[in-house]
């Protein structure tokens, strides 16, 4: 199969030592895969394992057991085995994320924000911030606004921002965290429209959506992730 | 003369002293340690010169001191009439006649030859002395060669006075390896010192240092591509014998603001005016 | 990919009964920013130390681009240490020379390396005080005159006016108070992504350790108990040390 994403075996285990080493299950044995212009739902009850799913895939979390195969330069490469720096090196690249909440850096705009992961891809400063502010504009983010930092903005902007920086740089994979959740209507159809293209593009989507009408809109498949009941 | 060793010094301190000559001129510029020996004048008055003209005079040797360029200061007079009774050597005033001249802040205006040998007296040897305190950090960077601080020091004279103020011990490269302070003599005679045939030798009583530049040796002023070092002068004649290309003293002549400008040195002054007299 | 800039194997060194470096391994590659964290006394200045060649370790080896560091002449190390490597103290005046204008302080390094041209220098000194947010007209001023801030942003425009490959950092922003040390995390953040600097900075600020770098060293009685990308080691903490770190911090 030519798939984008594939995991094999992926387990993960928590172990708290401050909790008296209290070892939590979350994900066990899941076998995942997602192909190049499909957008597969995370679905579950909540604290499923949803989230940590998604943060092993980005390698945000360490996988406890399992291979997280993404194709990377062409070739399938184990992310969950991957050193550090090729780590980087996919997420520059390869793998795009769009959390749930913006990571604000002190005193940096709103659009070069946005322009970042292009320019750490050596895209020249111009071509970078034009891409940003078509992008803040499709998700009517009042021009205005591109050159302040978000720190004070409102959440739904903030998450704006977030997701213009997940679209910006035409991710192969994109992880997407409740992408519409705190936005109205429009701004929820301007995502979708979004998501979208990326799968026209060939782009492969994972998401977590809580909106099931959004859900339904762009999920090609659902995966439901089950609780493991035997916790500790 | 009884009861002193010839020139004053014993002769173990002399060849002691002479050593360090010797490894001095090895290495140009690079700072000799001797064992400075307790002379009869205090530190300031010309120990170090005195102890280094002590360790090369012999008795053929016609030696001439001056102090800023004059041959008739105290200090000047003191330490010729002291080599006179511990060594009795012939003195004079005449730069062309001594083969040893000893000085203190000038360097004679007629050209020194190969026979003849210039002793520089040297309060503070180490030129990167005020701008780093640590003296093992002073002499790593000598090792290193490591003298980028000494150009910060012009770079603040340029940035400060809007050019090079530093007018007197003005910090040269010696043969394109050691940097060195050419004691507190003006700017002015720093070109002097480049390639000059007569051996240049350095003493430092308090400060316990020796060191040389070898005859034609390469002196260089530290300077900036855009601000090249210039030697600076008063912009006069001298009052008694006309020179514009000599280092002038300013000489206060009344209590109301009178002054003239002369020549610093006074036996090449004194030269010039012999020559005129002749020629009228 | 390419070849590390800077490789430490198996360090140790012992202070009396305490071990100081405990079998240390490190590698950091050109444009990469690692940070060692870790709570005083735990080894991660004396690491700094070992590796920029200030200090000998009892045993190891320290090599920069297949050079020896610890084998290396005085004259080599001091060589680097004008060119391509940079050393930024956590208190400006160890790094700085206080008496000295903020333009020569600049300068400095550029004239250790053989620039002879005034007006250039100037030039430099004024590029460089408008890339560390420091008025060019304030370049004639000694640094005794400017804010703790200011002086550490002038610390850094003296170590970076020779682009070096490599920069060590202790602790650049300890000394200053919090509003301040978040201008200057931000400006050390855009300077090395600019200039593409491999930075290795010490620090027991998780959230400067967050928004700097890209790899993470957890240092504890001077042996490294994780190590790894900084966002996996900060969020998913495996070595119980590492985890009463992070939960020591308010939200990083």
């Amino acid at each position: 199969m030519n798939h984008s994403l594939v995991t094999e075996g992926l387990s993960k285990v928590f172990r708290l030592f401050l909790q008296g080493d209290v070892r939590i299950p979350v994900l066990d044995n899941v076998d995942f895969s997602v192909a190049p212009g499909e957008c597969v739902a995370l679905t579950g009850p909540s604290g499923a394992g949803k989230s940590t799913l998604m943060r092993c895939l980005y390698g945000n979390y360490g996988a406890g057991a399992g291979r997280i195969l993404i194709r990377h330069r062409g070739a399938m490469v184990d992310l969950a085995a991957a050193d550090p720096r090729l780590v980087r090196e996919i997420r520059q690249e390869t793998l795009g994320y769009v959390s749930q909440f913006l990571r604000v850096i002190p005193r940096i705009g709103a659009r070069d924000i946005v322009a970042e992961p292009l320019r750490a891809r050596g895209v020249p400063a111009e071509a970078a911030q034009a891409r940003a502010s078509e992008l803040l504009t499709r998700l009517n983010l009042p021009a205005r606004l591109h050159n302040l930092p978000p720190a004070t903005f409102s959440g739904g902007e903030q998450q704006r921002i977030n997701l213009a920086r997940g679209f910006a740089a035409d991710y192969p994979v994109l992880l997407l965290d409740e992408p519409t959740a705190s936005l109205d209507p429009v701004n929820r159809q301007v995502v979708v429209a979004l998501m979208a293209e990326a799968k026209a593009r060939g782009a492969a989507l994972i998401g977590i959506f809580h909106d099931t009408e959004i859900r339904d809109q762009v999920a090609d498949r659902l995966f439901e992730v089950l609780p493991i009941q035997d916790a500790a | 003369m009884s009861g002193y060793n010839f020139a004053y010094l014993d002769e173990s301190t002399k060849r002691m002293i002479r050593r360090a000559i010797l490894k001095a001129v090895a290495i140009p510029g690079h700072q000799v340690p001797f064992g400075s020996r307790e002379m009869p004048l205090p530190y300031g008055w010309g120990t170090g010169g005195i102890q280094v003209t002590a360790a090369i005079l012999g008795p053929a040797d016609v030696l001439k001191v001056i102090d800023q360029g004059s041959d008739d200061t105290t200090n000047a007079v003191s330490i010729r009439a002291f080599f006179r009774r511990t060594a009795g050597i012939a003195t004079t005033e005449s730069t062309a006649e001594a083969s040893i001249i000893q000085t203190r802040h000038r360097i004679p205006e007629r050209a020194l030859r190969e026979d003849q040998i210039l002793v520089y007296q040297v309060p503070i040897p180490e030129p990167l002395g005020r701008l780093e305190p640590r003296i093992a950090e002073t002499r790593r960077m000598h090792a290193m060669a490591d003298y980028g601080l000494m150009h910060v020091k012009l770079y603040e004279d340029i940035a400060r006075h809007g050019h090079i103020a530093t007018s007197y011990s003005y910090p040269v490269m010696v043969n394109g390896r050691y940097l060195m302070s050419p004691s507190p003599i003006p700017a002015f005679d720093n070109p002097k010192m480049d390639r000059m045939p007569a051996l240049q030798l350095f003493g430092a009583g308090r400060e316990k240092r020796i060191y040389a530049v070898p005859p034609y040796t390469s002196v260089k002023s530290l300077d900036f591509d855009d601000h090249p070092f210039r030697p600076i002068r008063a912009p006069h004649a001298c009052e008694l014998c006309g020179s514009r290309d000599t280092y002038l003293d300013e000489v206060l002549t009344d209590d109301v603001g009178g002054r003239i400008f002369v020549c610093s040195d006074t036996d090449f002054c004194a030269e010039r005016q012999a020559m005129k007299e002749a020629a009228e | 990919m390419n070849a590390p800039l800077l490789t430490a194997r198996d360090l140790t060194l012992r202070f009396g009964r305490i071990a100081a470096l405990d079998g240390v391994d490190l590698e950091i590659h050109p444009g990469e920013v690692v940070a060692i964290v870790g709570e005083s006394g735990s080894g991660k200045t004396t690491l700094l130390r070992v590796l920029s060649g200030l200090m000998r370790p009892d045993g190891g080896e320290v090599s920069y681009l297949g050079q020896d560091v610890l084998g290396m002449s005085e004259a080599a190390r001091r060589r680097l240490m004008r060119t391509e490597w940079g050393f930024v103290h956590q208190n400006p005046r160890d790094g700085l020379r206080m008496a000295v204008s903020a333009g020569g302080n600049i300068g400095e390094r550029l004239m250790a390396t053989g620039a002879r041209h005034y007006g250039n220098i100037r030039e430099q000194a004024s590029h460089w005080l408008t890339r560390v947010e420091i008025d060019p007209a304030r370049m004639d001023e000694v640094p005794a005159k400017f804010s703790g801030g200011m002086q550490q942003r002038l610390q850094i425009a003296r170590t970076l006016v020779t682009l070096p490959k490599l920069v060590f950092m202790d602790e650049p922003t300890g000394g200053l108070d919090v509003s301040v040390q978040a201008r200057l995390l931000d400006l050390i953040r855009a300077l090395v992504a600019d200039l593409g600097l491999a930075v290795l900075i010490v620090t027991h600020d998780i959230a400067a350790a967050r928004l700097l770098a890209h790899r993470m060293l957890v240092m504890r009685h001077g042996v490294v108990v994780e190590s790894g990308l900084t966002d996996r080691v900060l969020d998913d903490p495996q070595h119980p040390y590492t985890q009463l770190l992070v939960s020591s911090v308010l939200a990083a």
